[in-house]
């Protein structure tokens, strides 16, 4: 690889460009006209609707705040009865998280972060696509059930026992059992797409240490949804498993615990809330920088906090939880780590006030915002302070002063950086700017808003109220309090009124856009067209436009890397990991209808099960495992065979395999999530286990001896057999050309046997646990369901091996082109390592 | 009696306030410091910064000096709450100590402990006392002498309540499986509202309590008359009423501890008559919203498990309702 890294180097490519080589790189990207533009996979497309989807459930989730504040708007009121307000608080509280928060966080990713990493696309458009498409789907049915009286009313966190069978018969809550498990199906297919994105998609000489700080922060975060959904992926799977099978995870009498529920919920819940901030903190250090118009100061302390917050925000869910009665010790642990997690979000907050300090701050609608985001957030963190307080917690918990809290901390933390994203970036997508009035009088509304309808909380909660009550009287003395929040949260929906308006009648999204309007100094600003930048810069510092004043005009006419199709297709460089290297290119797919036919057939399949439609759930998904076999058959391309040059001296080939390729790092984070899903599993075991009276029950026991020595010894052949198919492919490489030399009988062979020894010892182990019915006891629910994942996992390696056969038999996979052998190989021997695993538990 | 932020004197509550007060004001100001910071930052001509000082000073010496006094001060109230609520350092060495006297022969059991359980349901509390010998069982009321500490087991069958009286203390859940404690101490007399802090389905609103606290004369004289049986009907329509209430099948969900009800799938109503409150706070106890109670709980509380008596004619209904306010 000659890659030359010097400010003085020539620049990669010369003028003038060859003939042709522009219209063709035009026409490779041309996206999709009229209602085709459905079937658009490209990262603008998908992350502009992605984001709107997101700010329509922002406003259906800001409908129903409204109709509870207009029934507490007066004490005795009764606007809407206990069982609709039940249902009102659950939804809001459930859309706003599931449906609006996260989503929105991971659509501004898909959305920017190509273009600030200067690449084409992200390596997984249709995956893009499909998240996109099964949330959006999803959610509106999960939505919908609010209109017939059947959404969910257990609190958007669902504590059982109150969420068992028992307490709640009928359908509400497998409602949001299982549209909350597509809607984390789609938020772990987002992160695949940006970890793998960000690490892998740089352009040349973005090192690690020169990514703009938003792209920290979706590293991190990205790295957070892979470790903190997991716990709540394994928390709603087991809480089904119990209603629908009565198996007893927390149900006390048979050795279940509920405080099991809230450990697994706030291990995911307390991440969540930094997932959901980290980024608007990221938004906001760019933001802070070109409205300053200096470098971010502290650079490195920022990032520094950035991941010091992912990493400590896995160490204080139990703040949530300090009434349940822990033990002294671990309530002062999580309180000493509740407070310093403050120490990060200081850090930054002071690196941009520095930032703003040593500029002439210029005063647009997203400085308004930013002003707003500070005025809210910092009171929003002090409060969090004085929660992580035990004794104070004891009196503020589940009262409405953590409902203002929490609305300080995440509409200061997440709303308000957004908006001023809005303004800040909407040039990017159209053009040209928003109107700068409407923003102005949509954050002062918004600001003034925020505070009324939030601060009395404080006081209302003080004086004794407690959250999720749809009614009070009038002698509680909370009157005031709720009347002042009734009004403001109408101020708040008339901010975002005038936001959205401004939205709709500004936004056109534009082909080709070149404008920098706020001469920001990071590569989004590049002149862009549905290809994004003509070619991929060759970066030299963090911030390459002010460095390089001539950078725009330079990669426009082509003079930096990749300025046309080497391949004839669409296609993006992917760079080595941490010095961003050049290392191949990826050529990605177009327009298909695939995606949305998958996402479809996914939220139907979820919608179908929960109400028993088994067959429409069926259907449902054959058509998601059809569209989706099929959008994987056409990956994978054939291997071009030769290196192309795409500038600078530098030559890359068009396919890659084994551990440097992108599908390698995607399945890699792909087990990473089943793993910690797996490990939460265990986690529940284990933690039953050390709750419970007796463990195991008499009488009630798994066999081990010789189904362990059976199926240790099965799942160790299926791991050799792994290894020798791969090198069987391997050698195949010296006589190119695997299946006309005869070694794919063996490769076929060695393929089948493994899949037959790793099921064996999968069905000895389930043989073995024969015994132990699972409605008994918690012991036996607990290793069953660890069963079932070992179940899903033996299913999902025979698919991957099944599918790796029939690329064999069709002449798409051999030495080479075995991309796709690959990731079957690294699930498989995923599967037989936790299957070894859970032999040592069981 | 609704629930109030002013703390009882002598309660841990109180101790909590202070520490509440001081950080109140404590962050009111670090919020207008930063503000102004902000804002003169945004506002003032551009300068050069000296980066490593604004964030080693603003970003890590400041909040570590803030957090660290503040843990100090959270962990020294914690730890005194803990003593109070017997589950500390101290508690364990007077264990220690009380064993060691007891083993000498210098102290016996405290025969006049007062022992409570709650059992939190949905949606109204179970209240059972042991004091010595004594046992009655009572509903969405407690009584304490005023100066003692009083220990509360707090434990539920259904589904997580959470037992909260601002004015006296902390909140403490009740979950299935668990057996929680709280210690309740008032040094004055007074009368205290509570609710139920965790979401527990529909009526979790309508879930309150009262704590009355007394002196300790009055106390005793409470307990006494709690221990007792149901007197019998002083007068025709008293006995009228009672006769209608077996007859009409509450005897089934409630117990009169002297009569032929014995149900416990709701509260007892051996000295109903004495209690501040109907239907777990949503009604001031006397005879006319007893018998709205008796014949419209449905409306008043909606998917409560007393079904409306539909069955009574007016003269039952008053007669039952006068009945029920006789036993006191």
């Amino acid at each position: 690889m000659s890659f030359a890294e010097r400010k003085d180097a020539p620049l990669p490519n010369s003028l003038p460009r060859p003939p042709g080589e522009f219209e063709q790189l035009a026409e490779v990207w041309k996206p999709p006209r009229g209602w085709r533009i459905f079937s658009a996979v490209n990262n603008t497309y998908v992350g502009l609707m992605y984001i709107g989807a997101a700010l329509l459930f922002l406003v259906l989730g800001g409908v129903l705040a409204l109709m509870m504040r207009a029934q507490l708007a007066v004490p005795d009121n009764d606007f809407v009865d206990y069982d609709t307000y039940n249902q009102l608080f659950t939804m809001h509280g459930s859309v706003m998280m599931f449906l609006f928060a996260v989503p929105v966080v991971e659509a501004i990713g898909i959305l920017l972060l190509p273009a600030m990493l200067g690449a084409r696309d992200l390596p997984f458009p249709r995956l893009s696509a499909y998240a996109f498409w099964a949330y959006a789907i999803g959610g509106l049915l999960f939505f919908g059930t609010i209109f017939f009286d059947v959404a969910p009313d257990g609190g958007w966190f669902m504590y059982p026992p109150l969420t068992g069978t028992e307490y709640s018969p009928g359908i509400r809550t497998d409602f949001w059992l299982l549209g909350i498990g597509f809607i984390e199906i789609s938020a772990i297919a987002g992160a695949i797409e940006i970890v793998v994105g960000i690490l892998r998609t740089r352009p040349p000489g973005m090192t690690l240490g020169r990514m703009p700080i938003y792209v920290w922060a979706m590293l991190v975060i990205g790295g957070m949804i892979i470790f903190a959904f997991p716990p709540v992926i394994a928390a709603t799977a087991l809480l089904e498993l119990e209603r629908a099978f009565d198996w007893p995870f927390f149900v006390s009498a048979r050795e279940g615990d509920p405080v099991l529920w809230q450990h697994l919920f706030w291990l995911f819940g307390h991440p969540d809330v930094y997932i959901i901030f980290l980024p608007g903190a990221g938004l906001v250090s760019m933001m802070v920088a070109t409205l300053a118009q200096r470098e971010l100061v502290g650079y490195r302390w920022v990032v520094a906090s950035l991941i010091a917050t992912g990493t400590v925000s896995f160490l204080l869910w139990a703040h949530h939880m300090f009434s349940v009665g822990m033990s002294p010790a671990s309530t002062l642990f999580f309180s000493v780590a509740s407070l310093f997690v403050a120490i990060p979000a200081a850090v930054q907050v002071f690196a941009w006030i520095a930032t703003f300090a040593s500029g002439t701050v210029r005063r647009t609608a997203s400085t308004w915002f930013l002003l707003g985001f500070f005025g809210i957030f910092v009171l929003g963190g002090l409060t969090g302070v004085m929660l992580a307080a035990v004794p104070f917690n004891w009196q503020a918990h589940d009262t409405y002063f953590v409902v203002a809290h929490l609305h300080y901390v995440l509409i200061g933390g997440m709303v308000f950086p957004v908006f001023a994203a809005i303004y800040h970036w909407a040039p990017v997508v159209s053009g040209r700017q928003l109107s700068e009035r409407a923003g102005k009088w949509g954050c002062a509304l918004m600001f003034i808003g925020v505070h009324l309808t939030f601060f009395p909380m404080h006081i209302a909660g003080m004086a004794g109220m407690p959250r999720r009550v749809w009614t009070y009287s009038e002698s509680a003395g909370w009157d005031v309090w709720n009347l002042l929040s009734t009004a403001g949260a109408m101020v708040v929906a008339a901010g975002v009124l005038v936001v959205l308006v401004d939205l709709i009648l500004h936004l056109r999204p534009a082909d080709k856009v070149d404008t920098n309007p706020w001469n920001a100094g990071t590569l989004e600003w590049l002149p862009l067209d549905s290809y994004a930048a003509r070619s991929i810069p060759r970066v030299e510092g963090r911030y390459p436009l002010w460095e390089r004043p001539a950078l725009r005009e330079e990669v426009d006419s082509g003079q930096h890397y990749l300025p046309g199709s080497v391949t004839g297709m669409r296609e993006t460089m992917v760079t080595s990991a941490i010095e961003a290297r050049p290392e191949y290119l990826l050529r990605l797919p177009g327009p298909s209808w695939l995606p949305l036919l998958a996402g479809l057939g996914t939220a139907v399949f979820f919608f179908a099960l929960t109400v028993k439609f088994m067959w429409v759930a069926l259907a449902g998904a054959a058509l998601a495992v059809v569209a989706i076999l099929r959008w994987l058959w056409e990956g994978d391309p054939r291997p071009g065979g030769k290196l192309h040059a795409v500038g600078g001296g530098v030559e890359l080939p068009d396919y890659m395999s084994g551990a440097r390729s992108h599908g390698w790092w995607g399945v890699v984070v792909l087990l990473l999530v089943n793993g910690s899903i797996f490990a939460s599993f265990l986690y529940s075991r284990f933690y039953l286990a050390y709750m419970a009276d007796a463990w195991p029950p008499p009488g009630v026991g798994i066999e081990g001896g010789w189904f362990d020595a059976v199926s240790g010894a099965a799942t160790i052949i299926s791991i050799v057999l792994a290894c020798i198919a791969s090198s069987l492919l391997k050698k195949g490489l010296l006589k190119k050309g695997l299946q006309r030399k005869g070694r794919a009988g063996w490769f076929a062979a060695a393929t089948v046997l493994g899949m037959v020894t790793l099921s064996l010892a999968f069905a000895v182990q389930c043989h073995a646990a024969r015994g132990a019915d699972p409605t008994l006891h918690a012991f036996a629910a607990t290793a069953w369901a660890l069963l079932c994942w070992q179940g899903v996992n033996v299913i999902l390696s025979a698919l991957m091996a099944t599918y790796t056969l029939a690329r064999l038999a069709t002449g798409k996979l051999d030495a080479v082109r075995r991309a796709t052998f690959d990731s079957t190989w690294l699930v498989w021997l995923y599967t037989a390592l936790q299957g070894l695993v859970m032999l040592g538990v069981s | 009696m609704e629930p109030t932020w002013r703390p009882a004197a002598g309660s841990s509550a109180s101790l909590i306030h202070e520490l509440s007060l001081t950080m109140y004001v404590g962050c009111t100001v670090i919020f207008l410091l930063v503000m102004a910071l902000l804002l003169y930052a945004v506002f003032s001509r551009p300068r050069p910064v000296r980066a490593r000082l604004w964030l080693a000073v603003g970003g890590l010496a400041f909040p570590v000096t803030v957090l660290v006094a503040l843990l100090g001060y959270s962990v020294a109230v914690g730890n005194t709450l803990n003593n109070f609520q017997g589950q500390g350092v101290l508690r364990f060495l007077l264990d220690c100590v009380s064993d060691a006297s007891r083993a000498l022969g210098l102290s016996t059991t405290d025969a006049a402990a007062i022992r409570v359980e709650v059992k939190a349901r949905q949606w109204w509390w179970e209240v059972r006392y042991r004091i010595g010998a004594e046992e009655f069982e009572l509903a969405n009321e407690l009584r304490l002498p005023a100066g003692r500490a009083v220990e509360l087991e707090l434990v539920t069958e259904d589904v997580i309540h959470s037992f909260w009286v601002p004015s006296l203390a902390g909140k403490v859940d009740m979950i299935p499986g668990h057996r929680n404690r709280l210690v309740l101490k008032a040094d004055e007399p007074g009368v205290h509202g509570g609710v139920c802090a965790e979401y527990c389905g529909g009526q979790h609103a309508l879930m309150g309590l009262v704590v009355v606290v007394e002196t300790e004369d009055g106390f005793q004289r409470w307990r006494e008359r709690q221990a007792r049986d149901a007197a019998a009907p002083g007068d025709d329509f008293l006995a009228q009423g009672r006769s209608a209430f077996m007859r009409g099948g509450c005897g089934d969900c409630h117990a009169v501890r002297g009569t032929e009800a014995r149900g416990d799938l709701g509260p007892d109503l051996t000295h109903v008559g004495s209690r501040h409150s109907l239907a777990a706070g949503v009604l001031t106890n006397h005879v006319g919203t007893m018998a709205g109670w008796i014949a419209g709980g449905q409306a008043l509380k909606p998917g409560n498990a007393m079904p409306d008596a539909r069955d009574y004619d007016g003269q039952e209904l008053r007669a039952v309702a006068a009945w029920l306010e006789s036993l006191r």
